[in-house]
């Protein structure tokens, strides 16, 4: 077993380019549902539009990838307001279907044939639409260490990606601790009180959907560019169930509970991966109990039992505060 | 806020004890209000008029309709017909939070306070146009933060009338039930309304907090506040109130002063029933 291979692995995934996707993912998620309580299950959806958004113009139209961000921002505010427009006026249950269904629509539409031309239909789209922010990498040759591995393009996903999180989380952390943040809160606990002290709370619900689905198409982009392709299937409701489970796993409504969250996520996955493969082949597992094409399966279920023990030990999450949890919200 | 006491409770002897009786100085009229579930007529308010300055009870038979009439006078339900007025600013189609900014705050009958924040934030999100509460100055502290202060004084202040200023770092949720209700009040305060909606503000509250909170209900009125209440503990009516307006099945019977309304035979008959007085097992069978 080759216990420095493990660790390079579980490292670079944990400080890698997917930890960086659901971070940002789950802080989109964690301004939504952590600080003002709007259930929108339709977090895929909005990391699809900022995929398609930087791929498409750059490689369809020839348009530079700097607009084509501009592009990713603009169509997911719109994609906000086309979701939130009906339902933020009604109860919080009808947002939670209404964007799990457009999530779904937004990636049935991108890999329907209609649109293959622009679109690439089920195969997505696959090009060097990267190149401009692919140049500018000044560490092409990445980074070979035997505990950290990355190529090239890769390293300069990562410090792009980290400094954009880093970036996002500090606005936020300036954001929820402002009298703004403190009318989000409230609007969690009870829309009519709030209401009643003269407060637009639709107005506000609107602000929270357009800024956590603004930096969840960012996921989009860093998932789209780390890639250099855009995969219709890769932006199913899976993505937006991993994204709650990252964000529950750091603690909602906890500002650093994305990040921590990611990272821990990845690193379960790719070191139960490793240690098992390393276990498999080198027969200490025996063959009986799991075979070599078993090991991806039996990392998700034993991801599973953890998640399981955690919301039963701490279901806070890691910032968590259980006492905050145990307030019953109609107490 | 700083009007005298314009009279505002010397206006019950000269006022006509009747239902929809026209006041000296109304700062809320409403007229015609119709609210229908179905079948059901819940409101049908032919006109009313609320005193300003004034503490006005509103009362009557669960059922009556007297939520769904503060509902509809602050907005958060619509009449199928109808028009009411708050300082002569017709009402119809204004949202709550609308409401709200006109100067006419409402408290729930279900206290709300805002559980998983502290009292002190509670409180500090009732005040008005605050800065830092818009999404693009929230992002520049220094913008905000001394209006934020200013704000901390004024709630803290509150805080320390309603005795809550010891609980002002505790979460809301861990409040009495008693303690909410206060809570729910002061924080309306912070809006600086003209005339504040009380909906049951006893309902469940001990002895000892009835008092304080009598005497702040009280205190508003002294500060030229308009004060109108729904409520079923007929001891605070009668202690508070310079007016009374009884609903029963969505109609206003009977209005006048507290003493006069508790003689009124249809007020008696709206609470007990017509036939009170008759035996009920000679009735039977």
């Amino acid at each position: 077993m080759d216990i420095l291979f493990i660790i390079q692995q579980t490292l670079s995934a944990t400080l890698g380019v997917n930890a960086i996707i659901f971070a940002l993912a789950a802080i989109g998620l964690n301004m939504h549902f952590g600080y003002t309580g709007l259930l929108n299950f339709g977090q895929a959806g909005f990391l699809a539009i900022g995929a398609y958004s930087v791929a498409v113009p750059v490689i369809s139209f020839g348009v530079p990838l700097w607009i084509a961000f501009l592009i990713g921002i603009f169509n997911s505010i719109l994609f906000a307001l086309l979701l939130g427009i009906p339902t933020l006026r009604l109860r919080a249950d009808y947002l939670a279907i209404v964007t799990i269904a457009a999530a779904e629509i937004v990636r049935q539409i991108a890999r329907s044939a209609t649109f293959n031309e622009w679109l690439g239909g089920s195969d997505g789209i696959t090009g060097k639409f990267g190149k401009d922010f692919f140049d500018l990498n000044p560490f092409k040759a990445g980074i070979n260490t035997p505990i950290l591995r990355f190529n090239g393009n890769d390293l300069w996903v990562v410090l792009t990606g980290w400094t954009l999180v880093a970036l996002i989380t500090s606005i936020m952390w300036i954001m929820v601790n402002s009298p703004w943040g403190r009318v989000m809160r409230a609007i969690r606990e009870d829309e009519d009180a709030v209401r009643s002290l003269g407060k637009n709370v639709y107005l506000y619900k609107m602000q929270s959907l357009i800024i956590g689905g603004v930096i969840g198409s960012m996921g989009g982009f860093v998932y789209a560019l780390s890639r250099q392709s855009v995969q219709p299937d890769n932006y199913g409701t899976a993505l937006t169930f991993f994204a709650y489970t990252v964000l529950i796993l750091g603690g909602a409504a906890r500002v650093f509970a994305p990040i921590v969250g990611a990272m821990i996520f990845w690193f379960l996955i790719v070191f139960i991966e490793q240690v098992l493969r390393a276990g498999v082949t080198s027969n200490l597992i025996p063959d009986w109990l799991i075979g070599v094409n078993q090991v991806g399966q039996i990392r998700f279920m034993l991801m599973g039992l953890g998640l399981m023990l955690l919301m039963i030990f701490r279901p806070q999450g890691i910032f968590g505060d259980k006492k905050e949890l145990t307030l019953d919200a109609k107490a | 806020m700083q009007k005298p006491k314009s009279g505002g409770t010397e206006f019950a002897s000269t006022t006509a004890q009747t239902p929809g009786s026209a006041k000296p100085d109304p700062i809320l009229v409403a007229d015609k209000i119709m609210r229908q579930f179905g079948g059901l007529t819940a409101v049908k308010v032919d006109h009313v008029e609320i005193q300003r300055g004034s503490i006005t009870a509103l009362i009557g038979p669960n059922g009556a309709g007297k939520t769904t009439f503060f509902n509809l006078l602050t907005g958060y339900d619509t009449p199928n017909s109808g028009t009411w007025s708050f300082n002569g600013k017709d009402l119809n189609g204004i949202p709550p939070h609308k409401v709200a900014r006109l100067g006419m705050v409402r408290t729930f009958q279900l206290t709300k306070a805002l559980y998983r924040l502290t009292v002190i934030e509670n409180m500090l999100l009732g005040a008005r146009e605050q800065k830092g509460e818009s999404v693009l100055l929230s992002v520049f502290p220094w913008i905000w933060r001394a209006q934020e202060e200013a704000i901390r004084i004024r709630a803290t202040a509150i805080l320390k009338n309603f005795k809550l200023i010891e609980k002002q770092n505790d979460f809301a949720a861990a409040l009495s039930g008693g303690q909410r209700k206060l809570l729910e009040m002061a924080r309306a305060l912070m809006v600086e309304p003209e005339m504040v909606m009380l909906d049951e503000p006893m309902a469940g509250v001990n002895p000892a907090l009835k008092q304080s909170l009598l005497e702040h209900i009280k205190e508003l009125r002294n500060e030229g506040k308009t004060v109108l209440f729904v409520e079923h503990d007929m001891d605070m009516v009668h202690e508070i109130s310079d007016w009374v307006i009884v609903m029963a099945q969505g109609e206003i019977i009977a209005e006048g002063t507290p003493a006069s309304v508790m003689g009124n035979r249809q007020v008696i008959e709206a609470y007990l029933g017509s036939h009170h007085n008759t035996d009920l097992t000679s009735e039977g069978a």
